[in-house]
């Protein structure tokens, strides 16, 4: 039995890893893919610390700036612990080489790092490394981690928790490559898996993977959700890809513009406001586009560099003499797994989760940029060392195989079976039903007629699986695993939002067009409906 | 249109048909797997060129699935030097055991002054995906499969020049067997790095380190000493 497990192999995971580490644990690292291919890779405008390296900054505005985005729904001390430790953090990064992008200010250390203007910030909070800041920093990670002889079990897809007693006492696995299904037992357990972005198929700058496995294996395991309503849409992504266009090209001076080519919106206001405007627009029958021309090429290849390449590669257009047509998109979860503020599962004890997949109500109703590079490292840690401290309390312990047998037997039936429906055409209808209903501006009706069809599909879900019928390496019945999972929270989704007859953040309603503080300043929880399953 | 995908079971090419129109390569083979072909098998991520997850040879040359443009009669086969799983995806653990080997990370830490130029001088090097491109176009693996490799060796580069970085001889000393004197310099690796990185000029340098700190290029080394004089230098006229 292991000390900590770690489910998920992001910046979140990894730095919960070596945090683990630090204390001496026994960690192992479990992903579906390989470390450094998950969402963490994409997020690119930067990681807020109030460093003040350009112009005036302190922590009290930091979390200030923070409260607000969030509208009333988070956690004031969560905010300000995160804000609080964001300096240190940042200092943590740079000691582990992070590569930052640099100003010439003749200082040393952290004092060195640029950082940017990103939407609802008094300042220029965001540390960055170009367009690429989640990359960097997640390769730094990686690096560290191997540095530190972390052990990692790569392609291993979370299948289960193993629950006795109301206490985690390990996962269940399938390993990809064998097709074998495994169990492996610890003292504590983190999931930091990311979140459920890629139910909006087609509609998300999400990676596929980003099916929120985690965040359905807490539910299967008793274990509760929140916020799940609060999806936020990135104003910003090309209009035929949905690939993200970073919030930094506003913050570096981007402008949005209309077919008449006037501009209708204060560009660096928080997500949910911008990406609102753009939909009244659309509404309209204008398209929206971005246009950085002004900030000339030699700016947008240094700041900017990833974005042009992708916007000639995706959309055929030149940025720094052509406008970028844009559309909003679901970019990130701020709602997930309920945890306390020690990061411990809601319902499941020693078992923590960090980083997009959990609710720790530092985001409330929306999040501002830059904060979800700093919430897996600052949390990161926290959850480590949690998880450490919880992991020694607990003497090893006989366990049993009845979660690995039931795995196992599901698995038997799912490839014995014939299927009769292509889970990939209701992936993809699944995802426009949500853009269109459950997305920037919802309606009860509209929200209703959601449901219906979700029950539908729902209804049909024994007639679908893998229709390859390979031990090894089957993607297919990944994919279908995976599909399974935004199934089970997609009615956590659509029935918080039903509930929530108002307007906050990134819930928008019409008929209910404001915030509603008497009724709804509250987390609508949730826990697996047992009459669904 | 039409392209030809290698499948693993049985060795062979197997066509495939795609509606005339522009898309990626995952795109295409997304779509295939959701309407023809379930048991076609290979790994994705982002979509976005960033995630490293999605790269195989399309008509011998590596691509990013994600960032190229189907072509009528394209042929699509997994990275080469990787052990394949099935099909597109294929078992990169060997390949990431360079970066172990090559102790490419920052091994002491040390407070420094950092500039915009000193940001520039390995940036490039930073935008590193481990997509495996680069391993899978090198040439010295048919031979020498215990060769670290472009992306170790571009890596070890980046944190041994960080001026943070105050043991950098420990990275020079872990490179030099496998290492830097292995590569033919044939810029293979720098001719498919989607993200145009310059692993050919990153092991160069590090190769000049390696000789201020005293190593000298073995296989010059037998040819220099090794060798009876006979009475001309093979180096004259450079």
């Amino acid at each position: 039995m292991i000390d900590i497990l770690i489910i998920g192999s992001g910046g979140a995971g990894l730095t919960a890893a070596l945090a683990a580490k630090d204390t001496e644990a026994s960690v192992t690292v479990v992903g579906k893919t390989y470390p450094t291919n998950s969402q963490t890779s994409m997020a690119q405008g930067g990681m807020n610390a109030a460093l003040g390296n350009v112009g005036k900054d302190q922590v009290s505005s930091h979390i200030a700036d923070t409260i607000k985005s969030a509208r009333g729904l988070c956690d004031e001390k969560m905010v300000q612990k995160m804000c609080s430790d964001a300096p240190q953090s940042i200092q943590w990064l740079e000691s582990i080489g992070v590569p930052f992008s640099r100003l010439d200010n003749g200082r040393s250390g952290k004092d060195t790092i640029a950082q940017r203007q990103m939407g609802g910030a008094s300042a220029k909070r965001a540390c960055y490394a170009q367009d690429y800041t989640g990359l960097k920093i997640l390769h730094t990670l990686y690096d560290t981690c191997l540095k530190n002889n972390i052990d990692f079990l790569d392609e291993h897809y979370l299948l289960n928790l193993i629950i006795q007693d109301k206490m985690v006492t390990g996962a269940t696995f399938l390993d990809i490559r064998t097709g074998e299904v495994k169990q492996v037992n610890a003292k504590s357990v983190i999931i930091a898996t990311g979140g459920y972005g890629s139910l909006y198929h087609g509609y998300t700058t999400n990676a596929y993977g980003s099916t929120g496995d985690g965040v359905a294996a807490v539910l299967r395991a008793g274990g509760a959700v929140s916020d799940m309503e609060f999806v936020q849409f990135h104003p910003t992504a090309l209009k035929g890809s949905s690939i993200l266009i970073s919030e930094s090209a506003r913050g570096e001076g981007g402008y949005l513009v209309n077919t008449k080519g006037e501009r209708f919106v204060d560009e660096l206001k928080p997500r949910d406001v911008v990406a609102r405007a753009i939909f009244t627009e659309f509404q309209k029958g204008q398209e929206v586009f971005l246009d950085v021309r002004h900030l000339g090429e030699e700016k947008l290849m240094e700041l900017l560099p990833q974005e042009v390449e992708l916007c000639k590669l995706h959309e055929h257009v030149d940025p720094a003499t052509e406008l970028i047509p844009i559309k909003p998109v679901a970019h990130y979860s701020m709602g997930g797994i309920d945890v306390d503020n020690t990061l411990e599962v809601n319902g499941i004890k020693g078992c923590f989760a960090v980083g997009e997949c959990s609710n720790a109500k530092v985001h409330g109703a929306n999040r501002l940029g830059g904060n979800s590079l700093l919430e897996i490292t600052a949390f990161g840690k926290v959850a480590g060392e949690n998880a450490s401290n919880h992991a020694k309390s607990i003497v090893p312990h006989e366990t049993n195989n009845h979660q690995l047998q039931q795995d196992k037997h599901y698995l038997e039936n799912l490839y014995a079976k014939d299927h009769t429906i292509n889970f990939y055409e209701k992936r993809e209808s699944l995802g426009k039903i949500f853009y269109e209903k459950v997305g920037i501006v919802r309606d009860n009706a509209q929200l209703l007629e959601a449901m219906e069809t979700l029950n539908v599909i729902g209804a049909s879900h024994r007639d679908m699986g893998p229709a390859d019928k390979s031990p090894t390496n089957n993607t297919n019945l990944i994919d279908f695993l995976e599909f399974s999972n935004v199934l089970q929270l997609a009615p956590t989704i659509i029935s918080a939002a039903l509930t929530r007859d108002e307007s906050r953040g990134a819930h928008f309603k019409i008929g209910f067009e404001s915030l509603d503080d008497e009724k709804f300043k509250m987390h609508i929880v949730s826990h697996l409906d047992k009459d669904i399953e | 249109m039409q392209i030809n995908i290698l499948r693993s079971n049985t060795n062979t090419q197997q066509t495939y048909s795609l509606p005339n129109k522009e898309i990626t390569l995952l795109n295409a083979l997304t779509h295939i797997k959701a309407t023809q072909d379930a048991t076609l098998t290979f790994t994705a991520g982002c979509r976005a060129s960033v995630c490293g997850t999605c790269a195989v040879r399309v008509n011998g040359r590596e691509e990013l699935a994600c960032a190229y443009k189907v072509k009528d009669g394209d042929v699509v086969e997994p990275l080469n030097y990787h052990p394949i799983l099935r099909d597109l995806k294929v078992d990169k653990n060997k390949a990431k055991e360079t970066l172990l080997k090559s102790t490419a990370w920052l091994q002491s830490f040390e407070e420094a002054s950092l500039t915009h130029k000193d940001e520039k001088q390995t940036e490039k090097q930073t935008d590193c995906i481990l997509c495996d491109s680069c391993y899978s176009a090198c040439p010295v693996y048919a031979v020498n499969p215990e060769f670290l490799g472009p992306f170790a060796l571009t890596r070890a580069y980046r944190y041994s020049t960080d001026k943070r970085e105050d043991d950098a001889k420990t990275i020079i000393d872990t490179i030099q067997s496998n290492g830097v004197w292995d590569c033919t310099l044939c810029g293979e690796c720098t001719m498919v790095c989607p993200k145009g990185i310059d692993p050919k000029m990153d092991i160069t340098m590090l190769r000049g380190v390696s000789v201020q700190e005293g190593y000298t290029d073995p296989t010059f080394a037998t040819q220099s000493f090794g060798t009876p004089d006979f009475g001309f230098d093979p180096n004259a006229g450079f």
